[in-house]
This record gives C-alpha cells, structure tokens and sequence, in this order.
C-alpha cells in the first residue's frame, strides 16, 4: 500500500453566511428562496455611484465566532478588494479583507472518544461579501443577484488535519459551533456552510509539505471524504508513478466521485488585492469585544462537563449535537432534587435513550417539546423515591414525551406505582415462603441465591409492582438474615 | 433686471427681497443657455420640466416666506457624474449612454431640499479622466473666453457655464484637479472641501481616495452656499464625516487680518508660465494689502504628487471601472461566442482611449510583483505629502499658488500628449493626496484676456478660512464680474 508510505496534510476553508437579517453592505433581505433579483438595491447590484455601508450586526457575528473559537479580535483590521470578473461579482471585485483580518489565530476543538478535546489550529476569520449565482440555461446564463452581499465569515485552518477522518470531525465541530452561536444555519446543501480543502501530500517522517491542491465545491461531509480520499490517493499515485503535483484548484465531481482540474497556477486569478478605499479601518473597541455575549456552554465546554460526570462519550456527543439537548440537559439537571453522578447519567440516559427514540418514532419534535424539564424531573424522583421501578420509568417518559401528561398521572392511569407497603408485601412474602419449603430449608442450609427466586415469586404475584428492594428486605428478616 | 447678470449670491440676495423670482430666474438661464449653449457645449442635457416644477415650488414658498434655503429657486447645474432618479447619467462615457439612473446621489437630494432648481447635466471627461473636457464621448466643452480654446477638465462643463453665465452655480467633482483648473481656466470660482467633508454616495467613482464633491460660482459666496447645502455626513458614504459644518457663507464675511499665507517654493519654478505668475504675485500683493503675510514655505515632496497620483488614481479606477462589464446595464456588445469576448468587445466598444490608458496603469499598478513597488511606495509618498503640508500648517494658516500652470491652451493642443497634459495638475493634485481643501478663484486676465486663477489650499476641515480670504480678495478687485463676450442669438 503506498498510501501507507505517505501523510497527507490538510486544511480546510470555511465559508459561512452569517444569519444577519439584512445584507453586509446594504439594506436588502438576505432571505433564502425568493424570486430572482427581487433581493437587490443599486448598491448590491453595484450601480454606478453605489457604495458600501457596513453591517455593523455582521461584525458583531464576527466577533462572537472569534471569542467562541478562542481567536485574537483585531482592535483594527481592514477591508480589501479582492478583483476579478465573474458575471455574478456585480462590482468586478468582492470586499473582503486580506492583510488585516477582524480574527486571528483560534482552535477548533473535536470531542474524542475517550472525553477529552483535540484542538486544531485555525489561521485567521475574516469578513466578506457572497457573491451572487450564475444559472445557466440551453439559450442563455442568467444572474440571480438575491446572494450578493450576504455577508460572510471565511474561517482559514491551519494545514493540520491528517485524514479525510479528522476532517469531517473538525467540520462537525465548527459547524456546531456556529450553530451554537446562531450566526449560521449549518445548511450544507443550500451552502450557508461551505468548504474548500487544501490537500497535500508527503512521504512520512518529513517536514517540507507536499504541493498543494485547491478542492473546491464540496457540499456534504460525505463528498467531503470522499473528495479527499480520492485527492490523497490521486496526489500519491502520482507522486510514486514519478509524476508531480500541481499547484492547482480542482473541482469535485461527486457524481462520478473524482476531482478535475480547474484552473493550474499559470491560469489563476491575479486578485490584485488593494485596501477598499469607499470603508474606513474597521476599529473594533475593546468595550464592544466584551459587549458581545456568548451562550452559557458551547458544545466543548458541555461535552467536556458531561464526560467529566462520568457519561460515555458517545452520549455525550449526541447531547452536545444539539444545543436545544444541552439547554434541555442542564435544565433537568437542575429540577432534580439534588445534582449527583447518578442523577447527570439518568438525564443523558433519558435524552439519548427515551427521548430520542420519541424523536425518532415522530411522538416528540425538539422544536415544540411537549413536557417540561421539571416532568422530566419528576420522573427520575418517582424512580429514586421507589414510587415507580426503572421499567415503570421508561414507560411513564414515553407517555410525558407523547402528550406531555404529569408524570404521577400517567403512574396512577397506567397503575405503575409499586406496592412498598410493607404489610401488603409481607403477606405475600409468608405466602410465598410457606408454598416452596425445599427452597426455604435449601437457602437455611447456605444457598443465599434462592434469594432472587422467592422476590421473583413474589414479583409474580404482586405482577412486578413490588417493590424489589422492600421485598429482599423483608424475606431476608424471614429467613433469619 | 436680467437675473443671468448676477452671482449666486447676488441672486439669492434678489430672490429673498422679492426682487426677481425662481420661475425668472430658470427663463433667464435657459433663454441664455439657447443662445450660447451651441457654442460653448457645457450641458448635455437639460430637465426644462423638472426645473420648471421646482421653479415653480420654489416660488410658492418665497410667497409664503417659507423659503427651504437661501438656495430656494436658484438654477443649478450638475456634471454628469451625479446620479439624478429618472435621468440619463453617462459620466460622459459612451459605455453609460442611455442609462437612467433610478435613485439620486446624496448630494442632489440635498440641493432638492434646499429647493435649488436642477436645469440640467453637464459635460465632463470620460469618468473624470482628463484636463480639458476633450475625452467627453459626448463632444468637447469650449472656453467661453476664447472659443477655441479648452474650459479645463475634467468639470469642464461646470466650469464653462458658469463662466458665460447659463446657470448661476454648478457642482463638479475633483480627484486631481477637476474643479479647481477648470475654475481657473474659464475665470470663476471653484471649491475641493476636505476628504469627507461631502458624500460621494451617488457619485460616479474615479478614484475613491480622492475623489470629492464641490462646487463653482461666479462669487465666492455662492460657492460657500453650495458647499453648506451639500456638506455633512451621510451614512451611505462610510468616508463622509460626521464633523459639524459651519456656515460656509458667514465665513466670507470674516476678518483676514493678521492670517498667514505660505508660499510654496515647489509651485513657482520651472513650467511655470511668467503671466500667469505675475497675476498670482499681484494676488500676492493684494492680500497683503489686506492685512495677510506671506510667508515663504516649502512642500519638498510636492513635486512627486504627480507621479503619485497617477499610481493611486488609476489604481482605483481600474476597479472602480470593472462595474462597467455589459452584465446589469449600460452598453453591452452584440454577438459574441463567449463570456471573456463579450467582456472584452463590450469594454473596448465602451471606453475611450484615456479611460482605458488609465486601466491599464492602474491594473499593473496592482498586479502581483508590482504592488509593493507601486502602490505602496506611492501610498508612502502621499503620506509624506500630508505630512509636508501639515508641517507647513503649523506655521501658516493657508498656502497660495498659482492653480494651473498655463491659462486655457488650444483644444487638441495637448491631446496627443497625455504626459503634457497630466502636468496640467501640477498645482492642484497635491491637496488631493493630502485630502485638504482648496480654492481657485480668479487672479486676473492674461494680455490677451484668458483668466487666470490662483489656489488657496487650507488646513483639514478648514474651509472657512479659504473663503474668508477668497472673499476679502474679491471685494478689491472686479474680475469676477468680467462676462466673455459671447456671440448673439
């Protein structure tokens, strides 16, 4: 295997659209769907004249993805032209920023299996303008102008990633992030969240990186791998066929699964970055960096409590997958009695086990639970109060889920509640003890597990309403325990 | 009393005392503008009907004595660079030909509400680019003084009819000069306020860094008018600022005694032509006279303006003008096989010679290996040209010179020979690197009877002290209210 022989090197380009309600440097909506250039005004369609007036929302945005991923706000950065002719660029040139971006530095972190965070690099975020969409059509190519000016972070990674593995994680892990901080909306399909891939290779135990490639139009995690996959394998082959990498963007065609040459260096775009003149340095104080609010937990930060409480990482992944599961978490959490280990696993238990299977069967939606997490509560007291057993509980969480019912109805409704009386249970007890005498004389002369015969006999009358604990109780004083 | 003898300001003094009104006024202007616009050729295009309606308003509310401003019913002219809702706006380029914009820059909106009366669009070297009008796609602009000869440029038709009095005021554009040659050419007065001082929302754009706003008169007063109705920040132009501005028009009236004027060793040497500066040393003379000093000063970098200028304006007008592609509007060729030749046919049919010179220098200007070399260094030098002219402020409340080096030359004298004319802003680019504001106001008439101007340039945001001199100058002398000698109807 000659891939073995070799590492890759990746680093991945994030665009992603921030959930402004208005564009970057206009007025117009940035709303999705809506007819072709009915989203326009001379500025966003660069009328002669026009000018840009910045978003000050879209900074703010940018300020709250810098803190949650850990980056350096710039006090002042700038914004440049980046130049090139493309029908759906209306000024000829995007506003971006280039020698002084808003962010710098930063980490992605990726939750790992055994709890713990891996941080990867990031270079820099900065701030941009979308670009409109070209359609084209048999007789014509049309230009739909609705995209541009929608504003966007372009968030640039550190060539560290290793495997097509650890990029997906890393992908995962920004998108959630974002999604977390509600400035995107994570929309692979529709490109809200876009990727391009710089992909390299090198024979294993160097330093110097490979020449790299530019993989461009990837919209899903699954052409994601398989993009660079089949790069890394591409590159390889070539190199140990005696062939050499060129420095080139290359598209991905996931129909047919491979990447094509787009444009080699020689035919690259000379962008002719200069600082954008018609907008003033961006100064960005140090009253308003601290002005901007992040939620309470970021993914990270709940995974890292949940594991740390004992919750199997994989649990604690499908939590934090979810911000609404991680408000829901902590919410319970905090409506219990008191918060114990046992406690946090029963709430990761319910989430990952009742409640997403509710999820999955169509009984619950996330976006209009039914129950409140003080139900959700209730159910784990009734449990721990021997109210209800462990199976009783299962029951009574798909009911609350379904119709959102008080978890001591349901109990009385369904006739779930165990019987704890202790007379009720002894005269069971002596029933059970007087019809099986081998057993008792068997268990007097030391063979203590018959113990869970007599409570399962006695289970079987009570038709598993007793209460196990009340019940091994009391046929150990019986028998002499 | 013919309302086209007077200056703006004698005009809106007329207009407040109920002496003449708007709907005159505009009559006068387009009877004049019949007579002797064939020949001059400043205005492109003319709105008699939005004129009249705002004529009309106009004079309804000096009825009322409810005037907007002392601008109320006075005519004014626009360059065709500013974007006017509902009206062809070509920035003198045939790629532009045809296209009506459909919004108003800030600045019309705000001549609008101060209830100037817009009579019509005026011509202009393509996109700004030029120093005699001669690049406009639409004809040249002739000197009223001397019909063969150049108004200046690139306001040229802004200038040309103040000078022969077809419109009392007008607004132009200044990247390097633009306002202020043409002003000096055709004997009128012409203001570049401060960078930021006006919006340019709305404004065609030739070189963003330096582009700005400003208007002519044939008075100083009228200029100071023009400038407080359009003067102020804009939240569409993210450049404008949010200073307060005074009352340009008080200032005229300001004492001048005691101020100092620097005078630049870098703007009296070589090129320089003898008449042109003996009138400016006679200006000289007078402001002493009136109380000023002069004070010898130098600006050691100016001379490098500009070379510059010609990195840093084409560099922004190469992608300023990448806009202009055949896509949403203006010209776009016909039958082409691809997306590259429809770009390239569209843009070669649609620009003139110069726009596209400037493209080009400006493209390479920015190109990969060339940038730090160009753009930066130039960037570096207006830097220092900023910091010459502070230095000099420090010691002098406003610098003199002439405004250009020569008086009108012949139309295409110098059309073969960009190089002659780019030195043509010898004077007046500096304040544009350094974003100060300046003046040119007439300095008197060459044996032959062509005007000549001189320059004020002041410190930043200090345009009032440029009118307080301006102002005092014109009071000692007359040739404001020297008229060309155009031919009869």
């Amino acid at each position: 295997m000659p891939v073995a022989d070799f590492e890759p090197v990746i680093g991945l380009e994030v665009h992603a659209q921030l959930l402004t309600e208005s564009k970057i440097f206009c007025g117009c909506s940035t709303a999705f769907g809506a007819p072709p250039n009915t989203q326009v005004c001379p500025v966003c369609l660069a009328l002669p004249g026009s000018l840009p007036a910045l978003n000050r929302k879209v900074v703010e945005m940018a300020i709250k993805a810098g803190k949650a991923l850990g980056c350096k706000i710039a006090e002042r950065s700038v914004f440049a032209r980046k130049n090139y002719f493309y029908p759906d660029l209306p000024k000829g040139y995007q506003i971006s920023q280039y020698e002084l971006p808003i962010c710098l530095g930063g980490t992605v972190h990726v939750a790992q299996p055994d709890g713990s965070l891996r941080g990867f690099g990031l270079t820099r975020i900065h701030i941009e303008e979308d670009a409109g969409k070209n359609i084209h059509g048999d007789a014509a190519s049309e230009v739909d102008l609705n995209r541009a000016g929608t504003p966007l972070i372009e968030i640039v990674g550190e060539p560290e990633l290793r495997s097509a593995d650890e990029a997906t994680e890393y992908l995962k892990s920004l998108r959630l992030t974002l999604v977390y901080l509600g400035i995107n909306d994570g929309n692979l399909e529709e490109g809200s969240f876009r990727c391009d891939a710089n992909v390299s290779v090198r024979r294993k135990g160097t330093e110097k990186f490979g020449t790299r490639v530019e993989l461009k139009n990837i919209n899903s995690y699954r052409f994601i791998r398989q993009a660079i996959e089949f790069e890394i394998e591409r590159q390889v082959e070539l190199i140990e066929s005696g062939g050499t990498v060129r420095l080139e963007t290359r598209l991905f065609d996931h129909e047919k699964g491979v990447t094509r040459s787009m444009r080699s260096k020689e035919e690259a775009n000379d962008y002719r970055y200069f600082p954008e003149p018609d907008l003033p340095p961006l100064l960005v104080s140090k009253e308003w960096i601290d002005s901007v609010q992040l939620p309470a937990r970021l993914p990270n930060q709940a995974f890292s409590e949940l594991a740390a409480s004992g919750i199997p990482a994989t649990d604690a992944r499908t939590i934090i997958a979810d911000a609404r599961l991680v408000t829901l978490y902590f919410d319970v959490l905090a409506a219990l009695p008191a918060i114990t280990d046992e406690g946090r696993k029963w709430t990761a238990n319910t989430l990952c086990g009742e409640l997403s299977r509710a999820l999955n069967d169509g009984t619950a939606d996330l976006a209009a639970l039914k129950c409140t997490p003080a139900q959700i509560a209730r159910v784990f007291a009734l449990q721990t109060g021997g109210t209800i057993s462990s199976t009783a509980g299962r029951t009574v969480l798909a009911e609350l889920f379904a119709t959102g019912s008080e978890p001591d109805a349901i109990v009385t409704a369904k006739g779930l509640a165990q019987v704890s009386d202790t007379g009720a249970l002894e005269a069971i007890v002596d029933a059970v003890l007087a019809k099986s005498p081998g057993e008792v004389e068997k268990y007097k002369a030391g063979k203590k597990n018959l113990l869970g015969f007599f409570v399962g006999a006695a289970m079987k009358e009570l038709k598993g309403k007793g209460n196990p604990g009340e019940l091994n109780k009391i046929f150990k004083s019986k028998l002499g325990d | 009393m013919d309302p086209s003898s007077l200056s703006l300001g004698a005009l809106s003094d007329a207009l407040a005392r109920g002496e003449t009104s708007a709907s005159s006024a505009l009559d006068a202007s387009l009877s004049r503008i019949r007579a002797h616009d064939g020949e001059v050729k400043a205005f492109l295009r003319l709105d008699e009907a939005g004129a009249r309606k705002a004529a009309l308003g106009a004079d309804e509310r000096r009825s009322r004595k409810a005037p907007l401003s002392p601008l109320d019913g006075v005519p004014v002219g626009l360059k065709d660079i500013f974007c006017q809702r509902g009206i062809e706006t070509t920035c003198g380029s045939k790629i532009l030909s045809g296209w009506k914009a459909p919004y108003s820059a800030t600045v019309v909106e705000r001549l609008e509400r101060a209830g100037a009366v817009l009579v019509g669009k005026l011509n202009m070297d393509e996109f700004a680019m030029g120093s005699s009008t001669e690049n406009s796609a639409f004809g040249t602009t002739h000197n009223p003084w001397d019909l063969t000869r150049t108004p200046g440029g690139s306001s040229g038709g802004s200038a040309a009819a103040v000078a022969a009095r077809l419109v009392p005021g007008t607004l132009g554009t200044d990247t390097g000069g633009s306002i202020r040659q043409p002003a000096s050419l055709v004997g009128c007065v012409g203001m570049k306020p401060t960078y930021g001082r006006v919006s340019r929302f709305g404004v065609i754009a030739f070189a963003s860094s330096l582009d700005q706003v400003g208007p002519f008169a044939q008075d100083v007063r009228g200029c100071a008018m023009l400038l407080s109705a359009i003067s102020g920040r804009d939240e569409r132009d993210q450049t404008s600022s949010a200073r307060a501005v005074p009352d340009f028009t008080s200032s005229c009236a300001r004492d001048v005694r005691g101020l100092r004027i620097g005078v630049p060793q870098e703007f009296f040497g070589e090129g320089l032509d003898p008449e042109v500066e003996k009138a400016v040393r006679a200006t000289m003379a007078r402001f002493e006279s009136l109380g000023c000093t002069m004070k010898p000063i130098s600006l050691p970098t100016a001379p490098h303006a500009i070379a510059t200028y010609y990195i840093v304006a084409t560099a922004e007008a190469s992608s300023n003008l990448a806009r202009y592609d055949g896509v949403r509007f203006g010209h776009r060729t016909k039958d082409v096989g691809s997306l590259v030749e429809m770009y390239g046919k569209t843009r070669d049919e649609g620009f003139g010679a110069e726009v596209k010179r400037r493209i080009m220098l400006g493209t390479y200007a920015l190109s990969a290996g060339y940038y730090d070399a160009y753009y930066i260094r130039a960037q570096k030098v207006r830097a220092l040209i900023q910091r010459d002219f502070l230095r000099a402020f420090a010691e002098v409340d406003a610098v003199i010179s002439p405004t250009s080096p020569t008086a009108a030359f012949k139309l295409g004298e110098k059309l073969d020979d960009p190089l002659a004319m780019y030195l043509n802003d010898i004077y007046t680019v500096p304040a544009n690197l350094a974003g100060l504001p300046g003046l040119s106001a007439p300095a008197g008439f060459t044996s032959s009877g062509l005007p000549i101007g001189y320059q004020l340039v002041g410190r930043p945001w200090d345009e009032e002290t440029l009118f307080a001199l301006a102002a005092a100058h014109e009071r000692t002398t007359d040739f404001h209210t020297r008229a060309p000698a155009l031919g009869k109807a």
